[in-house]
């Protein structure tokens, strides 16, 4: 690659505080602090770089747009919740017999529980990924379509170091999604129906706190499934200028893989579609846990991680930034 | 690295060509000499911001090799550019984050600045640029001038070598204005190398040691200032009701291209051997010429330049 590299690394502690010791302005008025880049313990040196990372997430998540994304994923089991209890409060069950509706929705009246995995069912395939396409798409877009990419360049935030602290934030965006859906559902399903003691699949029961732990296995597991996606929409995010685009390109590519999914005689790509073993989350409710789509989609996210994170970092090492 | 004589800004042949074939930079060999204020100027599309945007690193040169403070770019950009602010075509801001929030972003960007005494920089660089009262306020809700302010305030987060700004008065008002030349005067007297881009010729002329024209992509001068304007000679200007009088007189004495314009005669002196101007006035008054007003005036940097990039309107294609 032919730019400058910011990587994060330890070399970088020492050479700028000497350079600007030798410099005219160390003790000039213009020193807001002469001590501004004095050295630090080694340990701060090294944890300096992550500062970025830090007014990252900070900015992001103080965003009233990431608020409402997270908000409206709140409201989803609430939706769901509210609906079962209505259908069901003349004692009738959920869609009148077995195999319609969502997974796991017939179970909801016997245990709230089982709320948190009917939402996480219901939001996985688009609403969730939808909210992390947003994100993903317009983390470097955005930037540059404000015309602030380029002066965390000249700061200078160093390319990869950027994109990874925008990855790092995608990241945690995709566990707070995740998580929002779970503890509002939770909280629902506790307020309007009875919690105890839980009936895997298997049939096996397990007490009320290895269903919580299941239950968190089961958030990590959706929220790993969205990485996937969020590399791909960090890739788009740096072939273009405008966040609006980035941001409606990555969802048009979720819900085309979506489709694509679904249709039959496709079914020799489907393996490779990120969204394609999403749904195997269900498989950790079973005794003993069925692993296999579980790591296959643990590896295919992987696989679109480094496909597509070395894709972005190709791009935004590369690009003239014009914007 | 830090040489008193050597040249913070050096360019060697740089070129830049977009895609479509356009070549924005051609060959530039610019040499900014340290503690200078150097003025940058050029018609509208004439590659100014071009050229800054390469010398920070954010575009690629197509060829040619840029210099900033020594080093090579955009190899080092990561041990130069925390030595130097800029403001790149306008300030750039979050408008849902407060004017102290913009700056704290800014300053946690750069890998070099101590966490522990960020707030008191951005307090003191808000301080600096007169946004104290509205730092609190968010930056959408900011005026131009306003956000121009901060923009600024963020090249000043840390003690910089050198500032490259790019019309860094666009949209002030005339305090701003006259506040930004005092600054830029403090700051290089500071030391501070101050690059800038301006189309504001007689601010050029007023803060500035040094100057650079650019035309259609090309660099047509550099030097003093003081170079600048002298290079281009003063037109001798007589005010007179009896303009058809004074004429002949002037170019008698060797006075080439004499106009008139309502009550005013004005006329190139001679290259060489010019005639003394006391001569010339006695001469004017014997001829009974009435004399209102008489004197050379000199050439502004505005003249200069127009002279230099041509009369034109229309941007260059
Ligand atoms: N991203 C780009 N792609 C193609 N051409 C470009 C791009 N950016 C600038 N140019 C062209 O390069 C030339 C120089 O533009 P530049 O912005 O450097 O001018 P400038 O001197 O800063 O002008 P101004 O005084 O208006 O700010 C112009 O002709 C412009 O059309
Ligand atoms: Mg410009």
């Amino acid at each position: 690659m032919s730019r400058a590299d910011t990587a994060p690394s330890a070399a970088s502690a020492g050479k700028p505080e000497a350079s600007v010791a030798a410099g005219p302005v160390a003790a000039g008025p213009a020193g807001p602090a002469a001590a501004a880049r004095a050295p630090g313990s080694p340990l701060r040196e090294l944890l300096r770089p992550l500062g970025l990372f830090r007014s990252e997430l900070v900015t992001t998540f103080r965003r009233w747009r990431t608020l409402a994304l997270l908000l409206v994923l709140m409201a989803v089991p609430v939706l769901v919740g509210i609906a079962v209890k209505i259908e069901t409060s003349d004692g009738g069950s959920v869609g009148g017999g077995e195999g319609d509706g969502p997974a796991f929705i017939a179970q909801v009246t016997n245990n709230g529980l089982f709320l948190v995995f009917t939402s996480l069912a219901v939001t996985l395939p688009f609403f969730l990924p939808m909210t992390v396409g947003m994100i993903a798409g317009d983390s470097i877009a955005g930037e540059a379509a404000g015309g602030t990419l380029r002066y965390l360049l000249v700061a200078p935030a160093g390319r990869t170091r950027l994109l990874l602290a925008k990855y790092a934030t995608t990241v945690v965006f995709c566990v707070a999604a995740t998580l929002a859906v779970a503890l509002s559902a939770l909280a629902v399903g506790a307020l309007l129906f009875p919690v105890g003691e839980v009936t895997l699949l298997s049939g096996t029961p397990v007490s009320f706190g290895e269903g919580l732990l299941r239950t968190l296995l089961i958030a990590l597991a959706v929220a790993a499934s969205l990485l996937g996606l969020a590399a791909l929409g960090l890739f788009v995010s740096t072939m273009t200028n405008s966040g609006v685009t980035a941001m409606a390109a990555t969802v048009g590519l979720l819900i085309t893989v979506q489709i694509v999914d679904t249709i039959p005689q496709l079914h020799a790509v489907h393996p490779y579609l990120f969204p394609h073993y999403w749904l195997s989350f269900g498989d950790l409710l079973r005794d003993p846990v069925y692993w296999d789509p579980l790591l296959k989609n643990l590896g295919l996210q992987a696989l679109y991680v480094a496909v597509f994170g070395s894709a972005a970092w190709a791009r935004l090492t590369n690009k003239d930034i014009t914007a | 690295m830090t040489d008193a004589a050597e040249a913070v800004v050096e360019t060697s042949g740089l070129t830049k060509r977009f895609r479509g074939g356009q070549v924005a930079v051609d060959s530039l060999e610019l040499s900014v000499p340290r503690g200078s204020v150097f003025g940058f100027l050029g018609p509208n599309g004439s590659g100014k911001t071009t050229t800054i945007r390469m010398l920070l690193g954010l575009i690629e040169p197509s060829g040619g090799t840029a210099r900033l403070l020594g080093e090579p770019m955009p190899r080092a950009a990561r041990q130069v550019l925390p030595q130097v602010g800029a403001l790149i075509e306008g300030p750039a801001l979050y408008g849902f984050l407060s004017g102290r929030d913009n700056l704290l972003r800014y300053d946690a960007a750069d890998p070099t600045a101590d966490p522990r005494t960020r707030s008191t920089r951005v307090s003191e660089a808000l301080e600096r640029v007169g946004l104290a009262a509205a730092g609190s306020k968010k930056a959408k809700a900011y005026s131009l001038g306003m956000k121009q302010r901060l923009g600024l305030a963020s090249a000043l987060l840390q003690p910089r070598q050198l500032l490259i700004l790019d019309e860094p008065t666009n949209g002030l008002d005339p305090q701003g204005m006259r506040e930004i030349r005092t600054l830029v005067r403090e700051l290089a007297d500071d030391g501070i190398t101050v690059f800038l881009s301006s189309h504001l010729l007689d601010e050029i002329e007023q803060v500035c040691s040094h100057t650079a024209v650019m035309s259609r992509g090309k660099l047509i001068t550099q030097g003093t200032v003081a170079e600048m304007s002298a290079g281009a000679r003063g037109r001798l200007a007589v005010t007179t009701p009896d303009t058809a009088e004074a004429m002949p007189v002037l170019k008698e004495h060797g006075v080439t291209d004499v106009t008139v314009s309502g009550d005013r005669v004005t006329g190139e002196m001679p290259a060489t051997d010019p005639p003394d101007l006391a001569d010339l006035n006695a001469a004017l008054v014997r001829a009974d010429v009435r004399v209102r007003a008489f004197g050379v005036e000199r050439a502004s940097l505005e003249d200069v330049f127009v002279a230099l990039t041509g009369e034109g309107f229309d941007v260059a294609g």
